[in-house]
């Protein structure tokens, strides 16, 4: 019977419970949103005792079905104040699911002087112990130390130096299936709601857990077998994603006059191909790395990696397209090695680098250090290791809190979360989701770019308004459906093109447990889960005049294709689903 | 007349010398295609000066021309 584990930080009481009534039959995001929906006071601080952090594997994670090994990690967040879901990768979420958790949810929070915590949660029962060794360290020293304490097989998750003092740009890292802390949940500051309980890191050993049995075995068997079909068959699932990475896109986006510049200067970057995928791939071969892995056991997608520097060490995993993105031409960096050091620093140090990398933006806005220093941002990042340092706790603290430091007022965010690595005038379908999406800016909660860029499950025009509301929409529904589901997201360009894989997913779920669900509650579900987020962010405040771009889109012409983001308050609600 | 031809991922090694083609006027995309010997059904997504265009439309001097495989990310 799928368990719902309830720690009390403050007391380190463990409570167990089976999901029923409001929670029975969910999972992933649809139990992080709705446990905060129904357990989170709007308006509390998020750093408040009130607020909770759910994590939450998917529906068919821990199943032999490929690409389902993902994990929602839920909250209010403490940079937007919205709610929250951020989705990580690496091999917790999968050891969560054969110890058949379905839910843990950290409550309460201890005096501000209370020593960190870890909890260790095996078949025998959870403990909560101090390593007070590993306090204060970076997610790399102190998840090679928590495996020589609880052994190579365990899955962690833990915080860093930014999630410990509370940064608002901080991320809760996770380990690869190489050991590696470079699977992030980055979005939406999470890192410091865990770090406000003070847990440093959560360790999981799933070794000799029954896991639970699917219900109908031949059903599950065949629909799983055509699912890895769909996937491998796809040109980008099968091809593309694992042949160069998320990176390939950067050429795409930049031909296509949408790669941000400069800090949304420009839709095109004269030095693209120094930062590209196939550059990435190039440097790897030489160097002796790894082109291709998967984040999680049973991916088919590998579209990760294994970074090295000049001298052929380890630099890097899980080096994705936004990150190089943020530090890249974001920042005016071209050195591929720069970009990957302040994603290893980033992951290091806990940080969102999407986040990080348009903050590092409002310094050189500022002038606290140059356009195109990576050595001056790798030197800014390292600030934030020391809790003391005044700098580092600015940077620490994201774009909008930055630029209110500093005085800048081009500042690219929605509801205080950053824009990703497409400018929403020359990608209008993306724009959308941007402004509308319950969780602050996030590519991923609609991806339009599919349809306006990448041509995968159809064509929108991404410089015109038309059909670029409805898009959104439709993928922010169908987007949190796939996070219910522990699936990642880049299934989605193999489903958006397959005609029988709505079904087939409806099928894993159905032979999963033993319960007839369709491909229409597929769409259910996703409108259920933005339900309870769009509902919880209007109690906690947030209107209509959150739903916007920042003035600066409106008024200045986007090179190549002068384009300017022309939507009004009223047609951007439309993407909404109804509370 | 000369446009300005680029070729990327798996396609990269199709990518004229210098990334400049010379071509006849009334020139389309799938003349591009033809000229560099890329097997037509390798290509996912043609962009002629950063937007998506069909194979069939005709080719400006100095016009900027992206040819792809099926790709994705995010």
């Amino acid at each position: 019977m799928a368990r719902l584990l309830r720690i009390n930080t403050r007391t380190k009481k463990v409570t167990e419970d089976t999901l029923a009534g409001d929670y029975a039959g969910l999972g992933g995001r649809g139990l992080t949103s709705r446990i905060v929906r129904k357990e989170v006071p709007p308006t509390c601080h998020p750093l408040s005792a009130a607020n909770k952090l759910i994590v939450a594997p998917g529906l068919l994670t821990g199943t032999t079905a490929a690409n389902t090994g993902r994990l929602s990690v839920g909250g209010k967040s403490p940079l937007t104040g919205t709610i929250k879901e951020s989705n990580a990768g690496g091999t917790f979420s999968q050891k969560l699911a054969r110890l058949d958790i379905m839910g843990l949810v950290l409550e309460d929070k201890p005096d501000p002087d209370a020593a960190f915590q870890v909890i260790f949660i095996s078949k025998n029962g959870v403990q909560l112990t101090e390593v007070p060794e590993i306090s204060g360290l970076g997610t790399y020293d102190a998840s090679t130390k928590l495996f020589e304490k609880f052994g190579s097989k365990v899955g962690i998750m833990v915080i860093g130096p930014a999630g410990e003092n509370s940064r608002l740009a901080s991320s809760i890292q996770f380990t690869d299936p190489k050991g590696n802390p470079s699977r992030a949940a980055g979005r939406g500051g999470l890192g410091a709601l865990m770090g406000s309980k003070k847990i440093k890191a959560i360790v999981i050993d799933s070794q000799d857990a029954k896991a639970p049995e699917v219900a109908d075995k031949e059903a599950f068997k065949a629909a799983a077998k055509r699912w890895a079909e769909i996937l491998v068959s796809h040109p980008v699932t099968g091809q593309g994603l694992p042949s160069y990475g998320t990176s390939i896109l950067i050429n795409i986006i930049n031909e296509a006059g949408t790669l941000p510049t400069k800090n949304f200067r420009d839709g095109r970057f004269d030095k693209a191909a120094d930062i590209s995928g196939e550059k990435m791939v190039e440097l790897i071969n030489q160097r002796k790395g790894v082109a291709k892995e998967g984040c999680h056991a049973g991916c088919v997608i590998q579209c990760s990696q294994k970074y090295c520097d000049e001298n052929g060490q380890y630099l890097t995993s899980g080096f994705e397209y936004e990150t190089v993105w943020a530090f890249g031409s974001n920042l005016l960096i071209s050195n591929m090695d720069h970009i990957a050091h302040l994603d290893r620093l980033c992951d290091d140090l806990g940080l969102d680098t999407i986040e990080t990398g348009t903050t590092v933006a409002m310094a050189m806005e500022a002038g606290v250090i140059p356009w195109g220093d990576g050595l001056a941002a790798i030197d800014l990042l390292k600030r934030i290791y020391d809790p003391k340092d005044y700098l580092g706790a600015i940077i620490g603290n994201g774009t909008a809190f930055t630029a209110e430091a500093f005085g800048v007022d081009r500042v690219p965010v929605v509801k205080k979360q950053s824009l990703p690595a497409y400018d929403p005038r020359a990608a209008k379908g993306v724009g959308v989701t941007y402004a509308t999406t319950p969780m602050g800016a996030d590519h991923t909660a609609g991806y339009a770019i599919c349809q306006n860029i990448l041509k995968v499950g159809g064509d929108i025009d991404p410089l015109g308004k038309q059909g670029n509301v409805e898009v959104s929409k439709n993928l922010q529904i169908a987007t949190a459906a796939v996070d219910a589901t522990g699936f990642c997201l880049f299934v989605a360009f193999a489903v958006l093109d397959t005609d029988d894989a709505l079904d087939t997913i409806a099928k894993l779920i159905s032979s999963r447990f033993g319960i007839s669900f369709t491909a229409d509650d597929i769409g259910k579900t996703g409108i259920e889960i933005l339900k309870d987020e769009y509902s919880f962010n209007r109690d906690a405040g947030f209107t209509k005049a959150h739903d916007q771009l920042p003035d600066f889109f409106i008024q200045e012409e986007l090179p190549p294709h002068k384009v300017k983001w022309d939507f009004t308050v009223d047609e951007l609600q439309k993407a909404k689903v109804e509370i | 007349m000369k446009i300005q031809v680029t070729c990327f991922a798996t396609l990269a090694r199709y990518s004229p010398q210098g990334g400049v083609l010379e071509v006849n006027p009334g020139a389309t995309p799938q003349d591009v295609l033809d000229l560099l010997a890329i097997p037509g059904n390798e290509v996912k997504i043609v962009f002629v000066n950063g937007q998506n265009s069909g194979r069939d439309v005709l080719l400006q001097e100095n016009d900027r021309v992206g040819i792809f495989p099926a790709i994705g990310g995010g």
